[in-house]
């Protein structure tokens, strides 16, 4: 079986800056990638290049078997995208926004869906509200109804705790647990350790360019998980 | 699956991306009562700046018009583009399975709207404050040629002036200078058109006026994936 | 990075001594014009500018196709060194033009669609950099900027047709029309415009490689400071 994502060698420059350096990475399906490191260690540069929306420099990056940026409407169609940004419009009221996206992304049957995905992240009642209006964590909660309107088989979340209050960031726990456990393969970054101990299956190390370490969630226990990352920004660091 | 095409037709999402601009602009009508509201005053400063008597104001009309629509024009281009940009919604399309030039004709079509509009509210206002009848044909004509034009330019470069640090004070700068043709052609047709000149001084305008549109909208269709494509 | 090519010192020599023999076939040579006496030869070397000007926008449009379609950075420098180039070139012919017109036009400005035409170039072209100025990211600022060259480039014909029209509509007063050249004004002329052109390559040549110089520096200072 292909793998859900596979990561052969990536490395991106922006003009004569290095950001990645012959980054390798794979997941399978229905894991929950954690990306963890520090600010400017490329996590966001590593998920744009998956996202799409920028091009590898050298390297190969595969999703679902299908390879960017040759195949990148292929692509697009299976995946879904969460920034730190909600991407939406504030001036479209909940349900005018995922109908908006439904029709780019070509849907069949777009009311039942758009019902469906709005109940999961809890805003059903609100759906005829103007997102201008929203909360930051409802805002946040609609985007990743945005991500996951068109069934996407992999989810990519950049720093969607980005400023979200403990109630809020709790929702959202409890929304991308439940997407995630409808087998999709998640990669999400994060410079928060504690948020993403409970959510992962999964937790890479992104330092200096290159996944720095990598370890599984049997592999660790939560107490251990701080001092993991630690070692592997070291030892990177050194 | 057939190869790597998009899944939704370049019409679809462009019609789709135009819709959701219009709902947006019908919710907050932020965008269009300030071109208006620029535009009239830009119409009361000519007023006085040119001191518009009924003997010049005949000759100087469709100055004055076409330079309102042109700064009004700009004013909502520059605010278009920086909804999608200011909260990361250009991502959000990007991500979408569609042609990218469905972006561009789609931004393109509602800001065509926005400035019609616009246009459309100001001629009548001009015809009573200045007693002009405004409403022949050729110049309805000439007004949404000329309009096309600018907008096909000015969404092209309005995508560029938005990443720019100084992107307020950019576009115009780019703009205007590339948009000139668009300017001349526009207010000679037009004022071919009140002052009820012979057809064969009017006709080359409007040729240089549809030349002008047909090549900015091919070229800004070939070259808008280099814009937003990273 | 080595020092610069013979071929570069060579073609530095030929435009000094083509440039040079010009001059002397301006003054020597071709003869003086009967009724604008000694400030026509300004002529020669104002066209001859102008053209270098025209040439670098071209060079700059067509690089910026190239840049669009290759994406190899080379490009995007071949296309700021042929804009700078234009940009100088065109100044230097709107002000020998003016130079010329004081005494045959009386004026210092006049509407001339030519004259217009350059100066709204010199303008997209001052836009073109400060739309340079304003991107961070070297990538998408060269992107940008091979859109700008093209879409601009494209727009100057234009340009120039909509201001003769507007001219040709209302009576014009002065009219640029060439005045008959002689035979050797004619070679003078053509002359000029080769050692313009061959100039241009060479300043062309010098500006790209100071613009991967630089690059090259920049690599160098960002391997020191990782």
């Amino acid at each position: 079986m292909t793998a859900a994502i596979a990561v052969d060698r990536l490395t991106k420059r922006f003009g004569l800056k290095t950001v990645l350096r012959g980054l390798n990475f794979t997941a399978a399906q229905g894991e929950f990638v954690a990306l963890l490191g520090p600010n400017g260690a490329g996590k966001t540069t590593f998920l744009r290049i998956l996202a799409s929306l920028s091009r590898p420099t050298s390297g190969e990056v595969r999703i679902g078997g299908a390879a960017l940026p040759r195949e990148a409407a292929t692509v697009r169609r299976r995946l879904g995208v969460v920034s730190h940004q909600p991407l939406l419009y504030g001036d479209l009221t909940a349900e005018e926004n995922l109908h908006f996206f439904a029709r780019l992304y070509g849907l069949a049957a777009p009311e039942e869906r758009i019902g469906e995905v709005l109940t999961l992240v809890g805003l059903a009642r609100r759906r005829h509200d103007l997102v201008r209006t929203y909360s930051r964590g409802m805002q946040q909660r609609l985007a990743i109804a945005r991500a996951i309107l068109h069934d996407p088989d992999v989810l990519l979340l950049d720093e969607p705790y980005t400023g979200l209050d403990q109630d809020a960031s709790a929702m959202l726990d409890a929304v991308l647990q439940e997407v995630a456990a409808q087998g999709r393969t998640v990669v999400m970054t994060s410079h928060d350790l504690s948020r993403v101990a409970a959510l992962a299956s999964r937790f890479d190390v992104l330092a200096r360019g290159r996944i720095a370490a990598s370890a599984s969630r049997a592999d660790l226990a939560d107490a251990q998980l701080l001092a993991f990352y630690r070692t592997a920004i070291a030892e990177e660091a050194s | 699956m057939s190869g790597d095409a998009p899944i939704t037709s370049l019409w679809q999402a462009t019609r789709a991306i135009a819709w959701k601009d219009l709902t947006a602009e019908r919710r907050s009508r932020e965008l269009l009562s300030a071109m208006l509201v620029f535009a009239l005053l830009v119409i009361l400063a000519f007023n006085f700046a040119l001191d518009l008597d009924p003997k010049t104001r005949g000759s100087v009309a469709s100055g004055v018009l076409w330079v309102t629509f042109i700064f009004a024009g700009t004013l909502g281009l520059n605010r278009s583009m920086a909804t999608e940009k200011d909260r990361g919604c250009l991502d959000g399309l990007l991500l979408a399975p569609i042609d990218r030039s469905a972006i561009y004709f789609g931004k393109a079509i509602a800001n065509l709207a926005f400035m019609l509009i616009v246009e459309a509210i100001v001629f009548p206002l001009y015809s009573v404050l200045y007693n002009v009848n405004l409403f022949l044909p050729g110049l309805l004509l000439t007004v949404v040629l000329g309009s096309v034009g600018y907008v096909a330019v000015g969404t092209l470069l309005s995508s560029m002036a938005v990443q720019a640090r100084t992107r307020d004070m950019l576009l115009p700068i780019l703009l205007f200078p590339v948009a000139l043709p668009v300017l001349i052609a526009a207010v000679k047709a037009s004022a071919g058109y009140l002052g009820g000149l012979p057809m064969e001084e009017i006709i080359p305008w409007l040729n240089l006026l549809g030349v002008y549109d047909v090549i900015f909208i091919t070229v800004a269709f070939m070259v808008f994936d280099f814009i937003v494509e990273e | 990075m080595k020092s610069t090519p013979t071929a570069l010192k060579i073609l530095d020599a030929a435009s000094a001594l083509l440039i040079a023999a010009a001059l002397a076939l301006v003054f020597g040579y071709a003869p003086m014009e009967r009724t604008m006496g000694l400030v026509q030869k300004v002529f020669y070397f104002h066209v001859s500018a102008n053209w270098v000007g025209m040439l670098g926008f071209l060079v700059a449009a067509v690089a910026g196709g190239i840049y669009l379609a290759k994406g190899t950075p080379r490009w995007d420098v071949i296309e700021v060194a042929a804009v700078e180039i234009g940009l100088a070139f065109s100044l230097i012919g709107i002000v020998s033009g003016s130079i010329w017109a004081r005494p045959i036009w009386n004026t210092w400005w006049t509407w001339d669609p030519r004259l217009v035409t350059v100066t709204v170039m010199e303008l997209i072209y001052i836009a073109y950099f400060m739309l340079r100025s304003g991107i961070e990211d070297p990538d998408r600022r060269a992107r940008y900027a091979a859109v700008y060259a093209i879409v601009g480039f494209l727009s100057v014909p234009l340009t120039f047709l909509s201001i003769r029209m507007f001219r040709s509509i209302h009576p014009v007063v002065i009219t640029s029309s060439q005045a008959q050249l002689s035979p050797k004004m004619l070679q003078t002329f053509m002359f000029s415009l080769f050692a313009f052109s061959v100039l241009f390559v060479s300043l062309l040549w010098h500006r790209v490689r100071l613009g991967q110089l630089t690059a090259h520096i920049e690599r160098l200072r960002l391997k020191l400071s990782e």
